[in-house]
């Protein structure tokens, strides 16, 4: 793993939410490297730090203290326009909640990063978008609502619009929280997918032990510190499961 | 994000609320419709009475007895006694470049035709009336310099007076009135002036000559009147000082006493009766362009509530890379956009309400270009004052607070 320079690199990152009277110390120094194409998932029990985590590595969120490097660029210092630009250019997120816009097709859901990405004409906006929504199966719902979308395919045309931009970075808050195990699984494939066939570098955050073994490492959180960091020694294939769960409701149907 | 984009996702949102868009839009509707209807029925006052000064004749001077007044068609007989025919005479005769001066004294009288009768103004003139005027006879003639010379019992009426005592259209010529019980011989009849926008109708009317006015109806000796009118290019602002000389010096005024007469000239007249008519229509607009405030903060009171209903959407938007320049533009257009339709609407309103109100009550209205400029630039100028408010707030959201937001 040496050689390669380090995508995300991360140091005594702190984070404290000041509430007035109390001081709620999220993150106590965190200390975290991500090379190219590594799919990271971050476990702990909840409350440890792991969504503030993500907010900071999405530049949703400015920390406290320490260093956050993102391809280079010291983006813990930089201001909300550039940061914007951070955001839209190197980052896709996908959130536990979808954050879709209610009353909007899938595809204008998708297309809506290249809204803010400067030059690009309404039908390279189309075409991307599409391309976009057919990388996670959906070529066929472009037009449709989110309330007419089931959460599996909701949460994939969230997916579809963190990739529309090209990030280098794709960031998934608990994605599978609202899913259940099969869509779980599909969800799962897609992003093992993206990574080992496109090098998309991935941090993904799970308290499921099984979702966290799709990845190629996994980083435990508690109390706002890593407590530890490994690589994962058998990981899953999704996509390997999806086909062995088709082939049984084959042979039981 | 380019305008066409962000025009395009305001409309949109304002769709969604098609209901409180449209509410809040009325105020907006009404206010703009009051300033258009309240212009134009202003402007069309202002026109109507400047068409009725002009209807006066052109180059017009007005003498008046006494120090105030409008002019000696209103006047009737005054106080003040000292301006007489023999005053005209000597303005005719001494000053250089006056077509016409004919002396005026005006009397509402009954007029009693042989089976009718009818109260109207009767005024004293001089023959050269139906020139200054310009105002052709329909039958008959007016009466002659040597009816005025003999103050002959005769008289021309106007087409009202006419038509309530013998009938529409008639030819009285020839016929008999009696005027403060003498009797008087019909010698014509003006044609129609037309009804008057506002004030009295110029056509309910009678003439006489002065002479006879002064010996035989009222006795008196002065007229409350001389009716001037200059050559085409004598200024009438000169003609107005030469004229108030020579009356002092003919009336014995010291320095120090102040006139018995009074001079204006049409241009003074003019901006004298409109004067009114804009301090009302500055006043009615002035009362329209706060219903115009009230949209505004009707907009305001919209835009709020939609940037707190769509926090997420505004946390989502900075999330995917959207900068505050681009949220703020995206709710101070769909403020833009919701004044300036409510803008459009009210011009629309406003032109047709003044429209009906010339059809149904015979106001002369005038929708002008510049009162509909004006509007849709205070409509614009509404949408971004009051829209920046909630923009800013808008522009202002931190990412992930907006995107918890429940
Ligand atoms: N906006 C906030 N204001 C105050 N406290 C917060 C805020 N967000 C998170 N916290 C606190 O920070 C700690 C870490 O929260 P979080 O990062 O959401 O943990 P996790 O995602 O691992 O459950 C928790 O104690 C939580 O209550
Ligand atoms: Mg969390």
């Amino acid at each position: 793993m040496t050689g390669a320079s380090p995508l995300i690199s991360v140091r005594e990152l702190t984070k404290t939410y000041d509430l007035g009277e109390t001081q709620v110390k999220a993150l106590r120094g965190v200390d975290l490297v991500v090379l190219p194409a590594e799919f990271v998932a971050l476990t702990g029990p909840s409350g440890s730090g792991k969504s503030t985590f993500m907010h900071l590595l999405g530049c949703l969120d400015r920390p406290t203290g320490g260093d956050y490097t993102l391809a280079g660029v010291d983006v813990a210092r930089l201001d909300r326009r550039p940061l914007a630009r951070v955001r839209n250019t190197q980052i896709g997120f996908v959130f536990q909640g979808f954050n879709l816009l209610p009353r909007t097709t899938a595809l204008e859901n998708v297309e809506l990063p290249l809204l803010y990405a400067g030059r690009v004409g309404a039908r390279e906006r189309r075409e991307r978008a599409a391309e976009a929504l057919e990388a996670v199966g959906l070529a066929d719902r472009r037009s449709h609502h989110p309330n007419q979308l089931s959460g599996g395919q909701q949460q994939r045309v969230a997916i579809a619009r963190a990739l529309v931009n090209r990030p280098r970075l794709l960031l998934a808050d608990e994605p599978t929280g609202n899913l259940d195990t099969r869509t779980s699984i599909e969800v799962m494939g897609i992003f093992q997918r993206l990574n080992e066939a496109q090098g998309l570098t991935i941090v993904l955050v799970t308290h499921e032990t099984d979702i966290a073994e799709y990845g190629t490492r996994i980083v435990a959180f508690r109390d706002g510190r890593v407590r530890s960091d490994l690589p994962v020694r058998r990981r899953r294939a999704a996509i390997a499961e999806i086909e062995r769960l088709a082939g049984e409701a084959d042979a039981a149907a | 994000m380019s305008l066409f984009m962000t025009v395009r996702i305001a409309i949109r949102a304002l769709r969604r609320n098609a209901l409180g868009t449209a509410l809040t839009a009325l105020g907006m509707i009404i206010g703009v419709a009051a300033v258009i209807v309240m212009v134009a029925i202003g402007t069309g006052a202002r026109t109507a009475i400047e068409q009725q000064i002009r209807s006066v004749g052109s180059n017009i001077v007005m003498v008046n007895a006494g120090a105030g007044g409008f002019g000696p068609v209103r006047q009737g007989q005054g106080a003040v006694t000292t301006l007489t025919p023999e005053d005209a005479g000597a303005i005719r005769g001494q000053l250089e470049g006056i077509r016409y001066a004919s002396p005026a004294l005006n009397t509402r009288s009954q007029i009693v035709a042989e089976t009718t009768n009818w109260n109207t103004q009767v005024q004293g003139t001089s023959d050269e009336l139906v020139e200054l005027r310009s105002w052709p006879v329909q039958f008959g003639s007016f009466f002659s310099a040597a009816d005025v010379r003999a103050a002959a019992k005769v008289v021309v009426l106007g087409s009202v007076a006419r038509d309530q005592l013998f009938g529409a259209g008639a030819d009285p010529t020839g016929a008999s009135v009696r005027i403060h019980n003498q009797p008087f011989r019909v010698v014509g009849v003006l044609t129609s002036k037309g009804q008057a926008a506002f004030g009295q109708d110029q056509d309910d009317t009678a003439f006489i000559p002065f002479t006879t006015m002064q010996k035989r109806l009222l006795g008196v000796r002065h007229v409350s009147g001389i009716i001037l009118s200059a050559e085409d290019d004598v200024p009438l602002d000169r003609m107005a000082s030469e004229v108030t000389a020579l009356l002092r010096q003919r009336h014995q005024l010291a320095d120090a006493e102040v006139d018995d007469f009074m001079v204006r000239t049409q241009t003074e007249m003019t901006s004298m009766l409109t004067s009114t008519t804009d301090t009302m229509t500055y006043l009615l607009a002035g009362i329209a362009a706060v219903s115009l405030i009230v949209g505004g903060i009707g907009i305001m009171n919209i835009m709020l509530v939609s940037v707190t209903e769509r926090t997420r959407e505004i946390g989502l938007r900075l999330a995917v890379g959207a900068r505050d320049v681009d949220v703020l533009a995206q709710f101070l257009v769909e403020a833009i956009v919701l004044s300036l339709a409510g803008g459009a609407l009210g011009i629309l309103l406003g032109g047709g309400t003044a429209y009906a109100v010339s059809a149904l009550m015979h106001w002369p209205t005038a929708v002008t270009a510049s009162s509909v400029g004006m509007s849709a630039g205070v409509a614009a100028a509404t949408g971004v004052f009051f829209g920046l408010y909630p923009a800013r707030k808008a522009a202002a959201l931190h990412p992930i607070e907006a995107l918890r937001y429940e």
